[in-house]
């Protein structure tokens, strides 16, 4: 007993300094980027080190620097977990001088950010994140909601693939929050268009195993089995769908996929399904040059958060240029006027309840043999533009909003 | 025609899924059981060893070019030599002290594992696709059953009842069995004990690999999927009784069938019903179904 | 110098550190994360190292406890100083319960199946819409202690954290020296010479294990207030496992081992989080490993054996 505490002092006070930045910075010289996002889970190929490349890429096209302040970045992987970006978020803003906030993937860690960047007042973008709460019942006047939401994936795909004639929809949800969202919202959206729901399962997340669920599916004799999970899981899904033939008999509609997912199971099995999505690299010769610039230097072509991340980034700056100023209320409000065109959105724009609205794209999977280069795996089936695929005003439950 | 509400064919299309399923867990619980029957020691490592089996198929296909059945050979050996080298160099010091330190340490090296493969591949995984000879379905009348998953069945039982049979029946078997209720007895027969113990770790390891190679077409292979699959299997090992291997190989197969039912009628419980199964199991006979109270 | 003097020093400077932390600089964030998991190390060496109980499963207490708490006070409306108690003895209870299933089994199997229960108990939190499933429980704010005391204040909350983690640490002393701590002390030495004593092992080692879950509980709702959340982390078996990570490499079956382990752990990942991304999990297996294979007996241990042959010298 004795000893042991003159080695509890000494421990303790270095084990505290390993945790505690060097003293507090007031970033009065640099304009500071902070992005807390996937970097090592199942969400990093789509936003993770590529996103913090495209922040990068977003940097060097202001110039570096604006009215001689240095921009820089940082960037941390919150795992997955709210409370790690949260504590990270937290820890900037108190003792780094991080100005500005862009959240990657995963509604949780979004949501406590959210929080975070309210009570520190500071601007917080969200690129990765899907939940609607973000601009619903969640909403802030600081955190804006940029690349999309389940409520446009919702109406998106939901509502294309009515229109197109998939009318009986069965669905595979991945049984947590966003799952159910996913779910819930794309019902909403299937019904009003005409179309009926002719049951669901939930399944556990990430289950190794879809078979006994995609039985169920097929058993129920559904056009169109509308896939509310993300990732491995979809993956997976999309895998065990093709093995047991019930791509013959129904039609895979993606709630939430991306080109990475479309890039692991290759086009031979995800060929015909369809997806929305905010953004795709070959859709015109602006975003075909802004593509192969990140394909330098990731040597593979960026998902649409990633561009998110570019655009958020790129309007960030504009403000603070417009404005001459890093203060957090005066470049939201610059933002909050201004358009957003850029390689990512035309005529976007930034609504009361933080969420950028800009067009969204329904999309199909190429067939293998009508894809003209590694990546080219959609053809864009139709845009929905602008309002029309976001929560309108009626529906909102952002209290600022009403 | 229709069972508690569900139609026969979707109730036995389940209950062919639950077999596949329950062939797994019986494969993998069967070399949990090897490695602490024997040993003593809960080997946390094993959905490591798993998950690293799976990606040497998968490496020796991309880089080597060799195909599945050669990876059915090539991956338990790789693996076993990774379980020969766990083995001497530090499981070997802990058999004198307390069996919670063999756990802790196959724990560790279970992050290790994990955390390098995540490193190296990500988490997105992999794909692996089905032998040529075993592609295609076959119509079963109730459902369209995998031509590969009927394989995972029956390979799954070829290899569990080849190593009970082993471990049960053959010399070798009793050896390894007397060996390690009295090793200084044993070794003085001239049997060389440690070589045994050894060995014995490494065909834990290799059972696992095989169940990873099994599982390759079937699952994406990714470095959490020894994680995901861990706690479950060590369920299933202390229902079946953790000492024995008949008892592993059953339970295996009984929870999987189990659990396809579950999905069927209560889904939301599929996940949980191998512990609520564990609890009810321990209240009623605590060495488990089969075990023997130590 | 006399030992006995040096160590009351350090015990005094340990303390003063402690209290002057906030004001020397030391992000009061962090530190009260470390302080809310050093109690619960604490709370798992009771179990560990003083009645030799490997509990696999711990986190699951730590976790009913930060919903527990998390819910009541965000969507109840209790007062911290309730949600906290609540959370603790709905902690306890779970423990109870989980207790009385294990402690048929001993040794290996009672960690397995103090695994396997824990296990189910995360998938009920996964499942359980009060609890956001994977969203996490959001927005839990600090109020008012007693009506009195404004949390929101970093500073504040950071001198409630450490008066409560003082009184655990005060009151794991108390029970380890105690008869009753003897009597664990013995079955963790020599169980059925304990019980041929005549000692009813089982209540002694439910006892134990309650108390245990009990404090590990008070950990998570303390948790909880401070970050303004509970996530399903705090559940996880990968947070059971780094609790044993943090006793072991502390020292298990000291005072002060767990809570060393407990700041270097937190320490170790908060520093190495933004710079080595998926390495976080290799080195805290290796650390692991070495402990188990050449550091068993943790930083603490350790030093005492040190002093022991010093003063054999």
């Amino acid at each position: 007993m004795q000893l042991k505490k003159l080695s509890a002092a000494c421990t303790l006070a270095f084990a505290a300094m390993l945790g505690t930045p060097a003293q507090a910075q007031i970033s009065g010289d640099t304009i500071k980027i902070g992005i807390i996002t996937d970097m090592s889970s199942v969400y990093a190929d789509i936003d993770g080190a590529g996103g913090v490349e495209a922040i990068k890429l977003a940097i060097a096209d202001a110039g570096g620097a604006i009215n001689g302040k240095k921009i820089e970045i940082v960037f941390a992987d919150h795992q997955n977990k709210a409370d790690v970006a949260a504590a990270k978020a937290r820890e900037w803003f108190d003792t780094q001088g991080v100005d500005m906030l862009i959240g990657g993937t995963n509604s949780g860690t979004a949501l406590a950010m959210s929080k975070v960047a309210a009570e520190k007042k500071k601007p917080f973008l969200v690129v990765g994140a899907a939940t609607s709460a973000l601009t619903g019942d969640q909403c802030s006047p600081y955190t804006v909601h940029w690349a999309y939401d389940t409520v446009a994936l919702a109406k998106g795909t939901g509502g294309a693939v009515v229109k197109s004639g998939g009318k009986s929809w069965y669905f595979l949800t991945a049984d947590y929050a966003f799952g159910a969202a996913l779910q819930n919202d794309t019902s909403a959206v299937v019904k009003a268009a005409g179309g009926t729901i002719v049951g669901s399962v939930k399944h556990p997340l990430n289950a190794s195993d879809f078979s006994s669920f995609l039985l169920q599916a097929q058993s129920s004799k559904a056009q169109i089995l509308g896939m509310a999970n993300a990732g491995g899981d979809t993956i997976n899904t999309i895998k065990a769908a093709n093995e047991f033939g019930i791509t013959k008999t129904m039609k895979l509609a993606g709630l939430l996929v991306f080109i990475n997912d479309i890039h692991s199971l290759g086009l031979k099995t995800t060929q015909g399904m369809y997806l929305t999505d905010s953004w795709y690299w070959n859709q015109n010769a602006e975003t075909r040059a802004w593509a192969r610039r990140f394909f330098e230097k990731m040597k593979r072509m960026p998902s649409s958060l990633q561009a998110g991340d570019y655009s958020a980034t790129t309007q960030y700056l504009a403000a603070v240029k417009a404005t001459g100023s890093d203060d957090a209320d005066k470049v939201l409000a610059q933002m909050k006027k201004s358009k957003v065109n850029d390689i990512f959105a035309k005529g976007g724009f930034i609504r009361e309840d933080g969420r950028m609205v800009h067009d969204m794209y329904l999309m199909q999977v190429k067939s293998p043999d009508k894809s003209t280069e590694p990546w080219d795996y959609y053809n864009v089936v139709e845009t929905i533009k602008g309002e029309a695929a976001w929560t309108a005003k009626a529906d909102t439950k952002c209290p600022a909003w009403k | 025609m229709e069972i508690f509400g569900i139609p026969l064919q979707a109730f036995l299309g389940q209950l062919m899924l639950g077999l596949v399923n329950g062939s797994f867990y019986a494969m993998l619980s069967l070399g949990l059981a090897v490695i602490f029957g024997l040993l003593g020691i809960v080997n946390f490592a094993h959905g490591a060893l798993y998950m690293i089996g799976a990606y040497v198929a998968w490496g020796s296909l991309e880089y080597l070019g060799l195909n599945y059945w050669a990876a059915l050979v090539i991956a338990p050996l790789v693996v076993g030599a990774l379980g020969v080298l766990i083995e001497r160099t530090l499981l070997q010091q802990l058999y004198k002290i307390d069996p919670i330190y063999g756990l802790l340490l196959t724990f560790g090296l279970a992050l290790i594992a994990e955390g390098i493969f995540r490193d190296q591949f990500g988490v997105s995984g992999q794909q692996y696709p089905v032998p040529e000879l075993l592609q295609g379905a076959t119509n079963l009348g109730f459902m369209v059953l995998p031509n590969y998953r009927a394989w995972v069945i029956v390979a799954s039982l070829l290899v569990c009842f080849g190593t009970w049979y082993t471990i049960e029946r053959t010399r070798l078997g009793s050896y390894l069995r007397a060996g390690t209720e009295n090793p200084a007895l044993v070794q003085a027969f001239g049997i060389n004990v440690p070589v045994m113990v050894m060995l014995t770790y490494a065909a834990g390891a290799g059972l696992a690999a095989i169940a990873g190679v099994l599982a390759a077409p079937v699952i994406q292979i990714t470095p959490l999927m020894g994680s995901n699959l861990i706690i479950v299997v060590f369920a299933v090992v202390v229902i079946g009784g953790m000492g024995s291997i008949l008892g592993s190989i059953l339970t295996g197969l009984v929870l999987g069938i189990i659990e396809g039912l579950t999905k069927v009628f209560y889904p939301e419980a599929s996940n949980i019903v191998v512990f609520v199964i564990m609890a009810i199991v321990l209240m009623i006979r605590p060495a488990g179904l089969f075990g023997k109270e130590k | 110098m006399d030992t006995a003097r040096l160590a009351r020093m350090a015990w005094i400077a340990g303390l003063l550190l402690l209290i002057a932390a906030p004001f020397i600089g030391l992000y009061p964030i962090f530190m009260m994360k470390a302080l809310c998991f050093a109690i619960f190390a604490c709370a798992f060496n009771l179990l560990l190292g003083y009645t030799g109980l490997l509990s696999f499963g711990h986190a699951a207490y730590l976790g009913t406890a930060a919903y527990a708490t998390g819910w009541l006070v965000r969507s109840a409306g209790w007062s911290p100083e309730l949600g906290v108690l609540a959370g603790t003895l709905i902690a306890a209870a779970t423990g109870l319960v989980v207790g009385l299933i294990a402690i048929r089994r001993q040794g290996i199997y009672f960690a397995m199946v103090t695994l396997a229960m824990a296990q189910m108990i995360y998938f009920v939190f996964l499942q359980a819409p009060f609890t956001g499933g994977e969203d996490g429980l959001q927005g839990v704010p600090r109020g008012k202690l007693f009506g009195l005391l404004p949390l929101a204040n970093d500073t504040v909350m950071y001198f409630v954290v450490l008066a409560v983690f003082v009184a655990v640490f005060l009151f794991v002393i108390r029970v380890v020296h105690s008869p009753y701590g003897q009597v664990l002390k013995a079955i963790r030495e020599n169980e059925p010479r304990a019980v041929s004593l005549g000692y009813d092992v089982d209540r002694y080692k439910l006892l134990a294990f309650v108390l245990s879950t009990g404090l590990a509980g008070l950990a998570g709702s303390l948790k909880t207030l401070v970050l303004g959340f509970a996530t399903l982390s705090d559940a996880h078996w990968s947070l059971s496992g780094e609790v044993v990570l943090m006793t072991l490499l502390g020292g298990m079956g000291t005072f002060a081992g767990p809570v060393l382990g407990a700041f270097t752990i937190i320490g170790l990942q908060n520093f190495l989080a933004d710079r080595v991304g998926s390495w976080v999990t290799v080195i805290i297996g290796v650390i692991f490993v070495v402990c188990v294979v050449a550091f068993r007996r943790g930083f603490v241990g350790e030093l005492l054996a040190w002093q022991q042959r010093r003063r054999k010298a």
